[in-house]
């Protein structure tokens, strides 16, 4: 038998030692969806305006942040104001989480509201409805459909995101496992914890944004 | 009814509606013709401020609207549209397509909705679909449940923008005979489409187009079997 450097029995013996920092990590990634979410709908409807004090703005912030680095962004939010405003460490993380999501969301409904058929938008008109009626009876409700999926993929992109906010001191599932590993002298293990932590959030993500698109399929067999 | 007057329009540098004059009068049913391009389909939709104007009035009983009025959206509601391509609703049912305006934007009540979109569904042929989703339907029962749809606003005149165009050809009568019963009915009607048969049967003036112009108008049975124009006798030829 080889005499492996590590001791994998570590692994299920500290599994639940990171219950906690689970749920950091969770609170984190559902709070930042949300901002991400708002913001991304509010820049999406400002981007498609025709108007250019609307839309250049949203242009504007959805070409810095997806410029830039979550990293970079979470630096600047809890150590780079901090002679501005002091944010504690998990309000800047989500805050930061959230805004950065936010931009790609943006685009994620920008391309969902542009792929319902222009007919659409002519036929609510044709009844007499408004063009805020329209975007909001017809348009709309077409659109977040079409925008589940993609945006399935941002929420699990945005879970595994959140591992950077280990690097302003919120202790989550990363800054955890990096914590116990040093007091342990097991990194490996602890790593591989974390690891199997975030393949199952990601996993059970997963099986839930494809139960709600199942849902949505009803009426779906376009012609 | 409807009075158009000068009607100019350009796509860029393609001048598609030139110097359009047009009368449609109460209860008349006036048939549209010409070839792809001739500008009849965009002058439909500028007459329900889908596309509008360079320049030239539109009078819709009277009152005139252009790009710039606050109450298009009323204008639009009086004026009946149906689409070569349907343009149903696909997230609601059929009579949630029906009933979309009436609760909206005629505020109607959901039960006196409800009641209205029956009678209107009953009267397309379609009262057994009213749960259905519009992907569940036929072609030619989409348009119907489109005419139905438009319909429910009660609107002075109907449009129809080559309404038979994307269907089957075994699915072409039902629908035309939800417009001639409607134009029996003394619908006034606007209808851009090449059906002969409707033209002659319930048509009271057929307009053929070219290339932006009105070139030829008269009865049916004029246009059909006795153009004047060189051009209207080469389109006929090409489509009889």
């Amino acid at each position: 038998m080889i005499d492996l450097p590590w001791d994998f029995t570590a692994i299920p013996r500290f599994f639940p030692g990171f219950y906690a920092a689970a749920l950091l990590t969770l609170q984190i990634t559902f709070f930042g969806i949300i901002v991400g979410v708002v913001l991304g709908l509010v820049t999406g409807l400002m981007r498609l305006s025709k108007n250019p004090l609307i839309n250049t703005p949203a242009r504007a912030y959805i070409w810095i942040i997806r410029g830039t680095p979550l990293l970079l962004q979470l630096m600047i939010i809890y150590y780079g104001l901090i002679d501005l405003v002091s944010i504690e460490r998990m309000p800047a993380a989500i805050i930061g989480l959230g805004v950065h999501n936010g931009a790609y969301i943006a685009e994620i409904f920008r391309g969902a509201i542009q792929s319902v058929d222009r007919g659409q938008r002519e036929a609510a008109l044709s009844l007499g409805m408004t063009h805020t009626q329209a975007m909001r009876r017809i348009i709309l409700p077409q659109a977040f459909k079409r925008s589940v999926p993609p945006l399935g993929n941002q929420f699990i992109i945005a879970l595994k995101d959140s591992s950077l906010a280990s690097a302003i001191a919120v202790r989550e599932l990363l800054l955890r496992a990096r914590q116990m590993g040093s007091s342990t002298l097991m990194m490996l293990e602890m790593l591989m914890i974390v690891g199997v932590y975030y393949l199952m959030m990601t996993s059970i993500l997963n099986l839930l944004m494809g139960r709600i698109e199942k849902r949505l399929e009803v009426s779906d067999y376009q012609d | 009814m409807i009075k158009i007057r000068g009607l100019n329009k350009w796509f860029g540098k393609l001048h598609v509606l030139k110097d359009i004059d047009m009368d449609v009068v109460q209860k008349e049913v006036v048939v549209v013709i010409g070839a792809s391009g001739s500008g009849k389909s965009t002058l439909l939709r500028c007459v329900n401020f889908l596309e509008f104007a360079h320049s030239g009035n539109i009078y819709i009983d009277g009152v005139e609207a252009n790009a710039k009025s606050k109450n298009l959206h009323q204008v639009r509601a009086d004026v009946g549209m149906v689409f070569q391509h349907f343009n149903l609703f696909p997230h609601r049912t059929v009579m949630g397509n029906v009933t979309e305006g009436l609760t909206q934007v005629k505020q109607v009540s959901q039960k006196e909705a409800l009641e209205q979109g029956e009678d209107l569904l009953e009267k397309v042929g379609l009262s057994d679909k009213s749960d259905v989703y519009p992907a569940m339907l036929s072609g030619g029962q989409k348009q119907r449940v489109a005419i139905a749809r438009a319909l429910a606003m009660n609107p002075k005149i109907m449009l129809f923008d080559e309404p038979t165009s994307a269907l089957d050809p075994e699915l072409v009568g039902e629908v035309l005979q939800v417009m001639k019963n409607l134009a029996n009915e003394g619908m006034t009607m606007i209808v851009v489409s090449h059906e002969m048969g409707f033209a002659r049967e319930v048509g009271d003036r057929v307009v053929y187009m070219d290339e932006g112009r009105i070139v030829e108008e008269g009865h049916p049975d004029q246009i059909y079997s006795n153009p004047q124009n060189e051009r209207t006798k080469a389109f006929l030829g090409q489509i009889l």
